[in-house]
């Protein structure tokens, strides 16, 4: 879909699909971007944070685009120094904010959330930040500046698909900036009908790396976000309800021409 | 269980007359023995309901009482509660042992995909003033005593460097007065010079020690209950502030009141009814989770190992098969936690049960005290190298079993972490 780019940050992508890269063997990543037509890769700053000979940033294919994220960070302050750790270590100006005072869930700190966005884009970082879909957050993000917001479709690595749906919609709404749905996401369905909806993207990481054939898996999302994309555009039919509606119209009764 | 019926005790002939008259008093007779609940000058007391909340379920725990279809209704939830792992825990459960890895294996992909962390653990010192009777390193055992030098231990740490190794375990005998906070600190900054990730597994200390000691680098603190069950504690840790029971089971919560961002949990298998404690390690893990949501969450699960002159000790009725099954339901109950496997297992047990349970595992390890370099390179130790703790089963280095590890499908990693 060469005439439906995808604007992020001021940069144009022609994928949605934007993967993760952990869970799963580093040898696998180069097969996982090509299969996925990823341009977008994201990676823990803190996997990155190792020595030379099995650094995960030497296994990304140089022509993706790099997405660090600040995992590890329990707090706007700590999430701040990750991303300009990782713009010093050369992984370029985006960065994806997640913020989690909770080691059980996983769970995105929205408040904390918005304090480091609102720091980080005026620093010149292309921030999306990585939250929990609620319209408030999401517009205070607008404010602080995020160039997109990320909200989770379910808890991550749940696989548990569009948990959220209906709060995501609403985001999808109201809020100007790319929705792009982030974690939870378990299936290539599930992925599809979230760009069914109107989302922007597709971030997924854990369903891929349990999936049985990891790059085969990858494809598999490529094509259901290819299609969810195209089924939006092209505007959902309409959908027809069971069982027959009154054959009289409730409305017979407003007389012509009155 | 009786300390006896163990084979603890060793003869002290060693001892002037007066040290083994005291030894043999404390062996013999409980009144010669400090009270385990009371503490001592200069231990800081918290406020805190976790212990009571946990005691209050191991004492009711009756592992006899569960049968076959608690087991399978354990299994058929998705979010496990206490009931549900007290049954996992249980002798019902174990015909469910395959089931239970099953789903054990998903729940350890889901979380942390194929990954296993690699550490080495460092011991500085081996010099300990208590008298826990089953340790290697105790106050009585005639063992060749070590306190390495700050030079000693960054030469240990230059050697364990060199061959890639990226997170470490530091550790001392429990002795305050040879191995004494500022030595720790000091220890703890020369390996944040070589390491990503420093861990402490020293005696429990006080909050402003533990935030003193992670301004120095570390970050994680294990300490190990023994046994949560405090007749047979106070019948095998016969003397020194080890012998406190309470003050050792607050310490994670000092640990992350002091700002330390994960802590680390277990009993030592084969000194009492491992199911109870078991229960009480993932319970002591999963009241703290609740009340501190950050913290990052380990389990251990060492079992009892032969020692410095006493081969006869031995994990008791806690054999491979329980251990898997005390693992699975760790999995199932926790399944956010870390766990570790050290080298006490062998390293079929442990190909194992990283593919189940475990997420890490440690990789050319020595017990002993300055010998990395001997054992690295494969030359004879120094005649100064102080003695081991205990004997280990899995000596395979850290190449070794990176390389192992990948040929079994897993991904090793050597750090996922930033000091913060």
């Amino acid at each position: 879909m060469h005439n439906d780019p995808f604007l992020l940050g001021g940069h144009e992508f022609h994928s949605r699909f934007i993967l993760g890269s952990g869970k799963y063997s580093l040898h696998l990543i180069e097969a996982a971007v090509r299969d996925a037509g990823a341009e977008l890769i994201t990676l823990a700053l803190r996997r990155a944070n190792t020595k030379e000979e099995e650094n995960i940033l030497d296994f990304i294919p140089k022509t993706v685009t790099l997405l660090p994220n600040t995992s590890g960070a329990r707090n706007a302050e700590e999430a701040v120094r990750i991303a300009r750790l990782a713009r010093a270590m050369g992984c370029g100006d985006f960065v994806k904010i997640e913020i989690m005072r909770d080691a059980k869930y996983l769970l995105p700190d929205n408040a904390e959330t918005v304090k480091a966005t609102e720091i980080l884009a005026k620093e010149g970082f292309i921030v999306l930040p990585y939250m929990f879909p609620d319209l408030t957050c999401a517009r205070d993000l607008v404010n602080a500046g995020a160039a997109a917001v990320m909200p989770l479709a379910a808890p991550i690595g749940s696989n548990k698909g569009l948990a959220a749906k209906e709060f995501i919609a609403i985001l999808i709404d109201e809020i100007d900036l790319p929705v792009i749905v982030d974690a939870g996401i378990g299936r290539p369905s599930q992925a599809c009908e979230a760009m069914e909806m109107g989302a922007a993207a597709i971030m997924a990481n854990t369903a891929l790396a349990t999936a049985g054939d990891l790059p085969a898996m990858a494809s598999a999302f490529k094509l259901a976000i290819e299609a969810g994309r195209k089924a939006y555009l092209a505007g959902l039919g309409r959908v027809l309800t069971r069982g027959a509606s009154a054959s009289d119209p409730l409305t017979g009764f407003l007389r012509k021409g009155e | 269980m009786s300390a006896n019926e163990n084979s603890f005790f060793l003869s002290g002939d060693h001892l002037s007359p007066a040290a083994r008259a005291k030894k043999e008093r404390l062996e013999q007779d409980p009144a010669a023995r400090a009270d385990i609940m009371t503490y001592l000058d200069g231990m800081e007391v918290i406020s805190s309901d976790i212990c009571q909340k946990v005691m209050t379920e191991v004492e009711s725990y009756d592992p006899a009482v569960y049968t076959a279809k608690e087991v399978t209704a354990a299994l058929n939830r998705e979010r496990l509660g206490i009931e549900d792992f007290k049954a996992l825990l249980s002798p019902a459960a174990a015909p469910f042992l395959e089931d239970m890895a099953q789903k054990a294996r998903l729940e350890t992909t889901k979380h942390f995909g194929n990954t296993v962390y690699l550490f080495t653990p460092l011991y500085i010192a081996n010099y300990c003033e208590n008298y826990c009777v089953y340790c290697g390193f105790n106050c009585y055992n005639k063992i060749h005593r070590k306190k390495l030098s700050l030079e000693e231990i960054e030469h240990e740490m230059a050697v364990i460097a060199q061959s890639g190794m990226e997170e470490i375990l530091l550790l001392t005998g429990e002795s305050r007065a040879q191995s004494d906070i500022a030595y720790i600190g000091e220890a703890c900054k020369l390996a944040r010079r070589y390491f990503r990730l420093v861990g402490l597994e020293i005696y429990p200390v006080n909050t402003d020690e533990y935030r003193y000691l992670h301004t120095c680098g570390a970050d994680y603190v294990t300490v190990f209950q023994e046994t949560y069950d405090k007749t047979v504690y106070e019948s095998l840790h016969l003397a020194g502030h080890k012998r406190v029971w309470p003050y050792r089971f607050d310490a994670q919560e000092r640990a992350l009141r002091g700002g330390m961002r994960g802590v680390a949990f277990s009993a030592l298998f084969g000194l009492s009814d491992f199911r109870k404690d078991a229960l009480a390690s993932a319970l002591h893990a999963y009241f703290i989770q609740r009340k501190y949501p950050h913290a990052e969450i380990s389990l251990s699960c060492p079992r009892l190992r032969p020692i410095v002159n006493n081969d006869r000790i031995s994990p008791r009725d806690v054999g491979e098969a329980e251990l898997c099954q005390i693992l699975a339901a760790y999995r199932l109950f926790l399944p956010f936690a870390g766990i570790t496997v050290s080298s006490r297992e062998s390293a079929a047990f442990r190909n194992g049960i990283v593919k189940i349970a475990a997420t890490k595992i440690s990789a050319g390890v020595s017990t002993g005290i300055g010998d990395h370099e001997s054992k690295y390179n494969e030359q004879k130790a120094s005649d100064d190298a102080g003695d081991e703790q205990f004997e280990i089963c899995d000596n395979r280095s850290l190449s070794a079993m990176y390389r192992e590890m990948a040929d079994e499908g897993l991904q090793p990693v050597l750090n996922d972490y930033l000091y913060m």
